[in-house]
């Protein structure tokens, strides 16, 4: 299998999973995300978009977690193939 | 006796049952404040066990202890500066691993902590088995297991906690959470200056510390300067350089890769402690959330709830609202009779009681709107709520939780701005308590339906949603407003749990709803007592008014006449007589009443003030009802019906006639109700505001630019209106 893509968590479709290559922006959102778990290397399921396509829902380690596309923008992302159990 | 005294703080993540185990150690006896010059609630309460006093404070939940937002800074610097005897961290068991991030962060500030993994049934059933005697081990921390809301361990909790109070050492430093080389390296080179820079004095562990510093913790390198003065800024120039070099080997700044770090730590913890089985575990919050926050289902269901709540709030309210209203007439009435007549008698009914009464009438909506909340936020659909709203809200540069205080608002502001407390980032709050105002309470529908009804008799209806339409907009232009100048920099980031939905308990719904009612009757009730007194002082003094004709004489005069007329007339002209009569003396007693108003204090500030508002087209008897409108917004109803001297005050068909008779056109008309629309809102939720907020200035800020924009509104319409 090749090596998919590095894409942002923003650009990810409903029910794709991946796993977090990076996350930038600035220094509160990006303590903030990591502090929430979304730290380099873990794996997430994009559950759903929220009626009106933001924010959005996913799940990591068996938490739900909401973030605006806007701060999913900033997180980089690699997608899995497997899909979420 | 004297009994010895320990000071036990609870943290937690925000969802992790910290409240109910809060609730359930200390039931009613707590206490509701704010934490001092902060909008953070601050709980807390007194209790007795095994021959201790224990002061138990609820810290704010949060995440991790970051000086990023309010909530983690008064939780951090309480356990910082006022050194409590023991922290009890409550950890959500089937949310482990986040919950060691704070749980770390507690570690590491070298305060003597206790670990209670709360809902472990539920973690059990979710799959998850935790070894909690390796956990104690690993981490060098007592653990215990409690289920919050059974009420299970939370006694064996206290108990262990009191004794590691008393004799209960610290973290050993080999179970403190190890970092790279590089970074343990800057650690111990940093840590030397400040050994020789300390005396032995140095109030904060020394290690946490250097490991702010490090992370470039802003509140802790001011602390640093109070504390050592000049000789702080080696170090904190020490400190820079550290940073650089960090930077530069991991080509990224140091706080990020200790983050990555800890979690690192907390992965390793957790393979040691945490046996998942293979059961495929069900998520029955998953599934909920699969009709709720449903692409098509979503919007239509939290409308429905919405509504259900104002139906529950406003209509089944009215009821009980109704009774407290008969029974405030009927105490007053009562009162009538028993006290006196004099200045007593009027001060007691026409200040006091009709000044409370008149908010008090508002106990039910609160109680149940409250309720509503409570069940909200307890079941976990509040995060829903604002998953759904965040993007609409979000054009006004608010947070999707700010949606439910602004619907209340249509209800009553005071309960609105009250229910801002949801809201967890303070710009978040203050700013949805700034602009709630504006929308359009039903108490100023009365005012509506008098000007509308009277002067665009067949478009009123058009006329009245126009208002709450103009007073929406000038919530999202002060919205985006305020946060371009007051409320500058970043958002606060959204990032949010959507927690797993759970069966609310009543005690914890119940203990909800009475602190909201307590803190509504005790703070309101004086600052609207004293408001309504000071109000009916200026309406009935002076109480020796030159009346520029003698009303006494006059109606002594008009029953002398009719009654010889009355004697002298035939039965069936009598009646007519007896009519006339009456009118005749209700004319006087109302033009008396009207020059009363006119004289008293309140006209006489009414007629100083008028000028200010001419250009709205408003004369000195609208000044004066929009005056009074400040202790309740209804009021300028009531007000005016004095002023145009109709019968029985309200009643607005003949209030409608007065008012189509005297001189206001319909471009005042309609500036006016602008003005009752947008100006100060009414003492009780000025108060709120400035509970709320936690700062008068607010308040203030409030009064003026509502009243400002309120001015500004009202002139653009009458000057505009006139043209047409």
């Amino acid at each position: 299998m090749e090596k998919p893509e590095a894409m942002l968590l923003s650009q990810m479709k409903e029910g794709q999973s991946g796993r977090i290559v990076s996350v930038n922006g600035d220094m509160r959102l990006r303590r903030r995300i990591l502090e929430m778990g979304l730290t380099r290397g873990t794996e997430f399921y994009i559950e759903k978009y929220a009626p009106l396509r933001d924010p959005m829902e996913l799940t990591i380690k068996g938490v739900h977690l909401s973030l605006r596309v806007s701060e999913a923008a900033v997180i980089t992302v690699e997608p899995l193939e497997l899909t979420h159990g | 006796m004297d009994k010895k005294r320990l000071r036990i703080a609870l943290t937690g993540n925000p969802n992790s049952g910290k409240t109910t185990i809060f609730n359930h150690l200390t039931g009613t006896r707590q206490k509701v404040g704010n934490w001092p010059g902060v909008t953070v609630e601050k709980k807390e309460g007194d209790i007795e066990k095994s021959g201790f006093g224990l002061k138990i404070i609820d810290l704010p939940g949060t995440y991790s202890l970051t000086p990023f937002s309010i909530e983690e800074i008064v939780a951090r610097d309480f356990i910082l500066e006022e050194n409590p005897d023991v922290v009890i961290d409550i950890i959500d068991a089937s949310n482990l691993e986040r919950s060691l991030y704070l749980a770390n962060q507690l570690r590491e500030l070298d305060c003597k902590v206790v670990f209670a993994l709360n809902m472990a049934d539920l973690a059990e059933s979710r799959g998850y088995r935790i070894d909690g005697e390796k956990l104690s081990e690993l981490l060098g921390v007592p653990v215990v297991f409690t289920v919050g809301n059974k009420g299970k361990g939370i006694d064996e909790m206290l108990k262990i906690a009191v004794e590691h109070a008393v004799s209960g050492q610290g973290i050993p430093e080999t179970r403190k959470v190890r970092y790279s080389k590089d970074i343990e390296n800057a650690i111990s080179e940093l840590r030397q200056l400040l050994e020789e820079e300390t005396g032995p004095e140095f109030p904060y562990n020394r290690r946490w510390t250097v490991i702010k510093l490090i992370e470039d913790d802003a509140v802790v390198k001011r602390r640093l300067g109070q504390i050592l003065g000049d000789s702080g800024g080696e170090l904190l120039e020490m400190a820079q350089q550290l940073r650089a070099r960090l930077f530069e080997l991991f080509n990224e700044e140091p706080e990020i890769v200790m983050t990555d770090e800890r979690y690192g730590f907390i992965e390793g913890i957790i393979r040691e402690v945490v046996t998942a089985s293979k059961r495929r575990r069900v998520d029955i919050s998953r599934n909920i959330d699969l009709v709720l926050t449903n692409r098509f289902l979503g919007f239509p269901i939290f409308i429905f709830f919405i509504w259900a709540m104002f139906q529950l709030t406003f209509t089944l309210g009215a009821y009980p609202m109704e009774w407290l209203e008969q029974g405030v007439s009927w105490l007053s009435s009562g009162l009538g009779a028993v006290v006196p007549p004099g200045i007593f008698r009027e001060f007691l009914l026409d200040g006091v009681i009709a000044g409370v009464g008149s908010v008090i009438v508002f106990l039910p909506n609160i109680l149940l709107l409250f309720f509503c909340i409570a069940l909200f936020e307890d079941t976990g659909y509040m995060a829903r709520a604002a998953f759904l709203m965040d993007r609409i809200m979000h054009l006004i540069g608010l947070h999707g939780k700010s949606f439910i205080p602004m619907l209340m608002g249509f209800g009553c502001n005071v309960p609105a701005i009250m229910a801002a407390r949801t809201l967890e980032s303070r710009k978040d709050r203050i700013l949805t308590v700034l602009i709630t105002p504006f929308m359009s309470c039903s108490a100023r529908l009365p005012v509506y339906i008098v000007l509308a009804g009277t002067f665009f008799a067949a478009h009123a209806g058009t006329v009245i949603f126009m208002l709450y339409l103009a007073g929406i907009a000038a919530a999202i232009l002060t919205g985006r407003l305020f946060r371009s100048f007051l409320f500058k920099g970043e958002d606060a980031p959204f990032v949010m749990e959507l927690p797993p939905y759970r069966m609310p308990m009543v005690k914890s719904l119940l203990i909800h709803m009475w602190d909201r009612a307590k803190m509504f009757l005790k703070k309101m009730g004086g600052v609207i007592l004293v408001g309504s007194v000071i109000i009916w002082v200026l309406s009935a003094y002076p109480k020796d008014i030159d009346y520029s004709v003698d009303y006494e004489a006059r109606i002594d005069k008009a029953m002398q006449t009719y009654d010889k007329q009355q004697e002298a007339a035939l039965p069936e002209e009598a009646e007519r007589l007896a009519e006339q009569r009456s009118e005749k003396i209700d004319e006087l007693i109302r033009a008396r009443r009207v020059e009363h108003a006119e004289k008293s204090y309140l006209g006489k500030i009414g007629r100083v003030i008028s000028p200010v508002f001419k250009p709205l087209g408003i004369d000195w008897r609208g000044s004066v009802a929009i005056l009074t409108g400040f202790v309740a917004k209804e009021v300028v109803v009531s007000t005016m019906g004095v002023l145009y001297a109709v019968e029985g005050e309200t009643e607005s068909e003949a209030l409608r006639s007065a008012l189509r008779n005297s001189d206001i056109t319909p471009a005042a008309a309609l500036a006016m109700m602008v003005f009752v629309l947008l100006y100060i809102p009414c003492i009780a939720a000025v108060t709120a505001i400035a509970r709320e907020t936690g700062s008068v200035r607010w308040a203030f800020l409030s009064v003026g630019y509502t009243t400002g924009v309120a001015w500004l509104a009202a002139f653009v319409v009458y000057q505009g209106a006139r043209f047409f």
